[in-house]
C-alpha cells in the first residue's frame, strides 16, 4: 500500500518528544516544509516536490537573557490560518512565532519561570491554529493561552487564558478553520488523559469535558466532530466531541503512542508509537446512524526506532513522513522516510531522493 | 524539562559503575579486603547525606561534562586511582548501559524499578556494614517519597529528559553486541515481540460501541509483531520482586568488559562529538555536586596501598579495564589533602586551602 522512498537527511536527530514532526505544504510553490525538534534547536527543511532542491535552516530556542541556561524546545508546529501560515515553537521559557519559512520571528511570549526550579516543570506544549485568527498554546500548568493573530504583521496579542485542565497540556487539535461552521472546533488534551472540547470566539466556550483514566493522552485530533485520541497505554479512542460518547476503542500499539495524524479529505488515520510501528487506518463516519467505523489498512515497521513524529504530507494521505528518536544510518543522520501511495490510477506524490 | 531527573540519573549510573568495578575487582583477584574497601568507600560517598540532599533538590539536568566531573570525583573517593583513559572507558560503559535500560523500559514508570534493581544490588554490596546500609535505606525512602506519587505522564517527561541527555550516543559495547541487544552501528535492538507493558493490551482489537455504550462489533487486525500479555507489575516498595531484569548486574557472569574503540570516532565526522572529559581550566564545571563530592573526607587508609584502575592497550586495540594494586604514596597524600566537610571518622583535615584549587590539583594528577 505504501512503499518506502529515500530519506531526507537532517542535521541532527529527532528528540523523543510527542508529535515531533511539523509539515506544511505550499502548493503554489510546489514545496513542503518539515520541522523536527532536537533539544534546543528546530531543524527546518524545505523540500521541492520534484525532489531536486532542499534547503535547511535551524532555529534556536530564545533565551530571555544570556545568563540563563539553554532552554529545551518541547514542540514546533505549523499553524495554517486562512490569512497566513505561522511556525510556532514552544520551549521551557516561552513561545516563539515565526513566519512559516522560519525567516523572521514575529512574536515572543515569555512564560512565568521561577528563579529556582520547582518540582513542577515549566514549559509550553500543545499548539493549534483555531478558526480564522486564533493560535492556542498549552502550558505545563494546564492553562491554555489563546493568541489573537492579525492577518499580517506582528501585532499578535494574548486574548484569553483558559484554565480548565489541571495537568500539563500534551496536545491539541482543531478543525473547521475559516470555511465551515462547526459546533466544536478545538480539543485539548492533558497528562491525565482528560479532554476538553471548545468552541472558539472572543471568549472560548467549553462545550464538553471527557475524563481520562489517569493515563496521559499524548496526541489528539479532531475530525468531523469526532475526537481521535492516542494514549500512553497504546490505545486509540474515538469520542463524539460534543457529547463524549465513546464510539470506538482500538488496542493499537504495544507502547506509548507519540503521534496521530488525519488526512481530512480521505479519513485516513496515521498512528505512530515507541513500539517502532506506524499504522494506517481508515475512519468512516455515518451521520445518519451516528456511527463510526475503524478499519486497519497498513503497518510499517521502522526497525529499532522509537517513533516520535508521523504526519501525512497532503490532505488525502498519499504520502506520509516519519521521525524517530536518535535515528542514524551508516551514511549520517537520517531524517525520515517518504512513502507515496500508489493509487489505482498510478498517481503518486512523493519526495524523491536527495542528499545534502 | 523535568526537574526530578538528576537523582535517577546519578543513582543508576552509579549503580552501573559499581557493577563494573565489582566485576573487575573480582576478575583481577584483588584481595577481598581491598576490594571491599573500594566498594564501601564509593558507596559511602554516593549516599552521603548532604550530597543526597543537594541531589534531590528540583533542578535541571547537568550537562554531560558536568556530570562526568561528578563521577570522576566519585571514582576517586576511595583508594582507587584511575587514569583518564580508564575513566573514559568506565563512563562510556555506564552511560550506554543506562541508556539501554531507559530505552528498553516498557513503561516510563519502570525506570523506577530499574533504579530499585540498582539499589537492591548496592544494598547487597554493603549488607555487612550497618552504617552504610542505613544510608542506603534512607535513600530508598527518599526515592519512594519523591517518585511513587508521580503520574505516568510525569515519568514520561523524566524519560524524555534522560533521552535528550543520551541523544546521539552510539558507543558499541561488546557485552551488548555479544548478546545481540545492540547492532554493529551502535543502535539498540527494539524487539516487536515479547510482553506488553503493564497496563497495555496486546495490539490487535478494534471495538465499536453504540451510543448507549454497548459493544456492537469487534474485529482483529494483524499487529505486525509477536506480543504476549503483560507480566505482573514489579514492586515499588523497599523490598520486593522488581520483575524486570533491566538494571540488574549483567556482569555477574564473569565476562570481559570491553568497549570498541574503533569505528565510533569515524562516524562522528557528521556529528559534533561532545567530549565528556573534564576541562581542568574550567572552574565553572565544578558545580555544587562536584564540589560536595570532591570535598568528602576520605578515611586515611591503614597502609599505603592504593588500587589503580587503568587501560592497557593491546594489539587488538580493545580497551580492557585492569585493576592493579600499587603502592602509591603520592596519590594518597593528594587525596588526604582535600579539605573534608563531611568527616566520616571525625578527623578534621588540617589546612584551609581553596577547595577549588585542591580539586584542580587533584585533576592535574590524573
Amino acid at each position: 500500500m505504501y512503499h518506502k522512498e529515500k530519506s531526507i537527511q537532517i542535521k541532527n536527530s529527532a528528540s523523543a518528544l510527542y508529535n515531533n514532526l511539523g509539515v506544511l505544504r505550499i502548493a503554489p510553490r510546489r514545496l513542503t516544509y518539515f520541522t523536527v525538534v532536537h533539544a534546543n534547536v528546530v531543524n527546518m527543511i524545505s523540500a521541492s516536490w520534484d525532489g531536486l532542491n532542499y534547503s535547511h535552516r535551524q532555529l534556536q530556542s530564545k533565551e530571555p537573557n544570556v545568563a540563563t541556561s539553554t532552554s529545551l524546545i518541547m514542540q514546533a508546529a505549523f499553524c495554517a490560518l486562512p490569512s497566513r501560515d505561522l511556525l510556532v515553537v514552544t520551549s521551557q521559557k516561552g513561545i516563539q512565532m515565526y513566519e512559516s519559512d522560519g525567516s523572521i520571528m514575529v512574536y515572543w511570549h515569555a512564560l512565568d519561570t521561577p528563579e529556582t526550579p520547582t518540582e513542577q516543570a515549566v514549559f509550553a506544549r500543545g499548539i493549534s491554529a483555531v478558526w480564522e485568527n486564533y493560535i492556542c498554546v498549552g502550558v505545563s500548568s494546564g492553562a491554555i493561552l489563546v493568541f489573537d493573530v492579525p492577518s499580517k504583521g506582528s501585532n499578535i496579542t494574548l486574548s484569553e487564558v483558559l484554565e480548565e485542565h489541571k495537568e500539563s497540556i500534551t496536545d491539541m487539535a482543531s478543525e473547521c478553520s475559516g470555511s465551515q461552521e462547526c459546533i466544536a472546533n478545538l480539543v485539548t488534551a492533558d497528562d491525565e488523559g482528560n479532554l476538553c472540547v471548545w468552541k472558539s470566539g472572543e471568549e472560548f466556550q467549553l462545550l464538553n469535558k471527557i475524563p481520562g483514566f489517569d493515563m496521559s493522552c499524548s496526541s489528539v485530533k479532531l475530525w468531523k466532530g469526532t475526537v481521535v485520541a492516542g494514549y500512553g497505554t497504546g490505545q486509540i479512542r474515538l469520542y463524539e466531541a460534543v457529547t463524549g460518547i465513546l464510539h470506538a476503542e482500538v488496542n493499537a500499539h504495544a507502547r506509548w503512542i507519540y503521534s496521530l495524524d488525519i488526512a481530512p479529505f480521505s479519513g485516513l488515520l496515521l498512528s505512530a508509537a515507541e513500539d517502532s510501528l506506524v499504522r494506517v487506518w481508515h475512519l468512516t463516519m455515518t451521520p445518519e446512524t451516528n456511527s463510526v467505523e475503524v478499519a486497519h489498512l497498513h503497518n510499517e515497521c521502522v526497525t529499532d526506532t522509537q517513533i516520535c513524529g508521523a504526519k501525512f504530507c497532503d490532505g488525502d494521505g498519499y504520502a506520509f513522513a516519519v521521525t524517530g528518536y536518535d535515528l542514524t544510518d551508516p551514511l549520517g543522520p537520517v531524517g525520515w522516510e517518504m512513502e507515496p501511495l500508489l493509487t489505482s490510477c498510478g498517481y503518486s506524490i512523493g519526495l524523491g531522493s536527495g542528499t545534502l | 524539562m523535568s526537574s526530578r531527573t538528576l537523582p535517577l540519573l546519578f543513582i543508576n549510573l552509579g549503580g552501573e559503575m559499581l557493577y563494573i568495578l565489582d566485576q573487575r575487582l573480582r576478575a583481577q583477584n584483588i584481595p577481598a579486603d581491598k576490594a571491599k574497601k573500594v566498594m564501601n568507600d564509593i558507596i559511602t560517598t554516593m549516599f552521603n547525606k548532604k550530597f543526597l540532599e543537594e541531589l534531590f533538590k528540583p533542578q535541571e539536568l547537568y550537562s554531560k561534562k558536568a556530570l562526568r566531573t561528578v563521577f570522576d570525583r566519585l571514582a576517586h573517593a576511595s583508594i582507587m586511582r584511575l587514569n583518564q583513559a580508564s575513566m573514559d572507558k568506565l563512563y562510556d560503559l555506564m552511560t550506554m548501559a543506562f541508556k539501554y535500560q531507559v530505552l528498553l523500559c516498557p513503561r516510563p514508570k519502570d525506570i523506577l524499578l530499574v533504579s530499585f534493581n540498582h539499589m537492591d544490588a548496592i544494598k547487597d554490596f554493603v549488607k555487612d556494614t550497618p552504617s552504610i546500609l542505613s544510608q542506603v535505606d534512607e535513600t530508598y525512602r527518599q526515592l519512594i517519597e519523591m517518585y511513587t506519587p508521580l503520574s505516568s505522564g510525569e515519568f514520561q517527561l523524566i524519560r524524555q529528559t534522560l533521552l535528550i541527555f543520551f541523544q546521539d550516543m552510539h558507543i558499541r559495547v561488546s557485552i551488548f553486541l555479544k548478546d545481540k541487544v545492540q547492532n554493529s552501528n551502535g543502535r539498540f535492538v527494539l524487539p516487536t515481540s515479547g510482553s506488553v507493558p503493564h497496563g497495555t493490551q496486546v495490539p490487535g482489537l478494534i471495538r465499536i460501541f453504540s451510543c448507549t455504550g454497548e459493544e456492537l462489533t469487534r474485529q482483529q487486525f494483524n499487529n505486525g509483531g509477536n506480543y504476549n500479555a503483560a507480566l505482573r507489575e514489579g514492586s515499588f516498595e523497599i523490598f520486593g520482586d522488581r520483575v524486570t531484569k533491566l538494571g540488574t548486574n549483567m556482569y555477574s557472569v564473569s565476562r570481559p568488559v570491553e568497549t570498541h574503540m574503533s569505528g565510533t570516532s569515524k562516524n562522528s565526522a557528521q556529528h559534533t562529538k561532545v567530549s565528556a572529559a573534564p576541562n581542568p581550566l574550567a572552574k565553572e564545571e565544578l558545580n555544587l555536586l562536584a564540589r560536595l563530592m570532591g570535598g568528602l573526607e576520605v578515611e586515611k587508609p591503614g597502609n599505603t596501598d592504593s588500587v589503580s584502575l587503568h587501560v592497557i592497550p593491546d594489539e587488538l586495540s580493545y580497551g580492557v579495564i585492569n585493576i592493579q594494586a600499587t603502592k602509591d604514596q603520592q596519590a594518597n597524600a593528594e587525596l588526604a589533602k582535600i579539605m573534608g566537610e563531611f568527616t566520616e571518622s571525625g578527623d578534621q583535615s588540617p589546612g584551609a586551602s581553596s577547595k577549588g584549587d585542591d580539586l584542580l590539583a587533584m585533576m592535574d594528577g590524573l
